[in-house]
């Protein structure tokens, strides 16, 4: 299992293009990264709750920030971090359930001084309700935070207990954001009554051009309830992409300014008007910056969206 | 965790192949030369089994004992467990494998096997933990500093302790139902290894699964037996 995005063979003059502006700005004395993240600011969407901005991609953590006391590993993955911050990132997404992936976030914060356009999207995962505030805090201490902007109860686990206790730590100022998630595909049913009844800004689900249930009643909901989405999986953590690896990009990818079946997968994503954010994860700074690039340049519409949907499932 | 059914074995892994193999990296950076010593001294002990030896079998028993141990403490509870919490629970198990072994030790009831068959093939099994285990990583396409050491990993520890286990036999009940639990541990941690490596898509979760399936066979063709004698063998010690 992996988040390898293979490069396409029909890539040689978008990759020379952007070797060539790299190696310009370079020429120009201007840091290249820097500059292309100036130029060029990621799409974003507004948060329903507060209208703040959001970028359209931002970062998962699911088993590639969990590399346990390998301090090669840890620092390789601040530098994913460091990519992600340069390219106008600001969502990272974690739980208590990824093993060392908080502490190794922490690291990364801390490395780069903590940048402030970070948006911190955490998880509570704990069957006893009363614990809550434990486990909130212990994952506080690894990520070196003073407070969350986002606390979801992750997989709907004790959602009845956790989740009253979640918004009165919102009233009080030690939250930003409520909400919950699921993933798979799973519990859509009881993610719906949760969404029908309670005063959640986020919904974070899977979606992507294979795992497409909720087009039919949770993103619609979640438009019409004004609740936030971050999209898990967008690769299928990586299944997706190894599928789609032995073909070459179909002509309209560059009507999108796709480079990469990454880009596609994730702008199908970002596309839909009820997405707010979407997390992929990677170990890997060009993986990063692949993925980031999908938060630019044009998104389809709703026709080439389906005829994404088409060609993919052709494959 | 609802809709458990749900959830294939590749939902439950929470780490990629190329962190778990970096734990045996880290593992052979901290420990080396360390290695060097236990295989030399367990070849030493797989010499004394040979000439059917007690006092090396009992040695050896107690030198497996410090070996779970230190896989317990310094591979599952100080590596693994980093990247997979369950792994807190597999260092307590190994830490019980290793009192166990040191009772079996020093109960003083443990002789070498009157089958020569069972020995041998015992012999076979600690010789692949001790030399053909490490190369597996070459094998598989990964560099030899990611090895795993009989002794250091918990995999060709718990083959290795097989191989010696099947050379031995043991009188009085305590002591021969403290061998059959031993062994059937090991054979467990073989099978968990197995599910867990072929969740990692690596076809290494083969090894550990012939080496179980190996110790379970000669088990059951020639069960320990304490009361016979071995015929035209090397005298015991």
């Amino acid at each position: 299992m992996h988040t390898s995005q293979p490069p396409s063979p029909a890539l040689a003059a978008p990759e020379r293009r952007r070797w060539l502006a790299a190696a310009a700005l370079l020429a120009t004395g201007l840091p290249g990264g820097a500059t292309r993240a100036t130029a060029q600011r990621p799409l974003t969407r507004p948060i329903p709750a507060s209208g703040e901005a959001l970028p359209v991609v931002g970062l998962g953590s699911w088993i590639t920030f969990n590399v346990g006391n390998d301090p090669v590993a840890l620092d390789a993955r601040a530098e994913v971090v460091r990519a992600f911050f340069a390219e106008g990132g600001r969502l990272i997404d974690s739980s208590p359930m990824y093993g060392s992936a908080q502490p190794a976030i922490g690291h990364a914060l801390a490395k780069l001084g903590h940048p402030a356009a970070l948006f911190s999207a955490e998880k509570v995962w704990v069957g006893d309700g009363t614990r809550s505030g434990e486990q909130i805090e212990a994952s506080r201490a690894f990520w070196g935070v003073p407070r969350f902007d986002l606390m979801q109860v992750h997989n709907l686990l004790a959602w009845q207990e956790h989740l009253p206790r979640l918004l009165e730590m919102k009233a009080a100022g030690r939250l930003r954001y409520v909400g919950i998630t699921t993933s798979h595909g799973r519990r859509h049913a009881d993610l719906e009554g949760i969404m029908r009844t309670q005063p959640i800004d986020f919904v974070q689900l899977t979606y992507n051009l294979r795992d497409r249930e909720v087009e039919q009643r949770l993103l619609p909901l979640a438009q019409e309830r004004r609740i936030a989405v971050i999209v898990n999986r967008p690769f299928r953590q990586g299944g997706l992409l190894d599928r789609l690896s032995g073909h070459l990009l179909p002509a309209w990818a560059r009507e999108i300014d796709c480079d990469s079946w990454a880009q596609v997968a994730l702008k199908f994503v970002v596309s839909h008007p009820a997405v707010t954010c979407a997390i992929p994860a990677t170990s890997q700074v060009a993986h990063l910056r692949q993925n980031m690039g999908a938060a630019r340049g044009r998104l389809p519409d709703a026709t080439l969206r389906a005829r994404m949907v088409r060609d993919v499932a052709a494959l | 965790m609802s809709e458990w059914w749900t959830y294939s074995p590749a939902d439950l892994l929470m780490f990629a192949p190329r962190t778990y193999w970096r734990l045996f990296e880290l593992q052979n950076q901290a420990l080396w030369p360390l290695p060097v010593l236990t295989t030399l001294i367990f070849l030493a002990v797989g010499l004394g089994l040979l000439r059917h030896s007690n006092t090396a079998l009992r040695a050896g028993t107690a030198a497996l004992a410090l070996c779970w141990a230190l896989v317990a403490w310094s591979f599952l509870f100080q590596r693994y467990a980093a990247i997979n919490p369950v792994a807190t629970v597999s260092a307590g198990i190994f830490a019980v494998q290793a009192l166990g072994l040191l009772a079996l030790a020093g109960a003083g009831q443990l002789r070498t096997t009157a089958h020569p068959l069972r020995c041998e093939i015992g012999l076979g099994l600690l010789t692949w933990a001790l030399l053909l285990y490490p190369l597996h990583a070459l094998v598989a396409g990964r560099s030899l500093v990611q090895a795993e050491v009989f002794g250091f990993a918990p995999d060709p520890t718990a083959i290795g302790s097989l191989g010696l286990l099947l050379c031995a036999d043991a009188s009085g009940r305590f002591a021969r139902g403290l061998l059959g639990a031993l062994q059937w541990l090991a054979i467990a941690w073989c099978a968990v290894s197995a599910a867990t490596l072929w969740t990692m898509g690596s076809q290494q979760g083969w090894v550990p699964l012939i080496a179980a399936v190996i110790a379970l066979a000669v088990r059951w063709h020639w069960p320990h037996r304490v009361d016979q004698r071995p015929t035209g063998l090397a005298s015991h010690r």
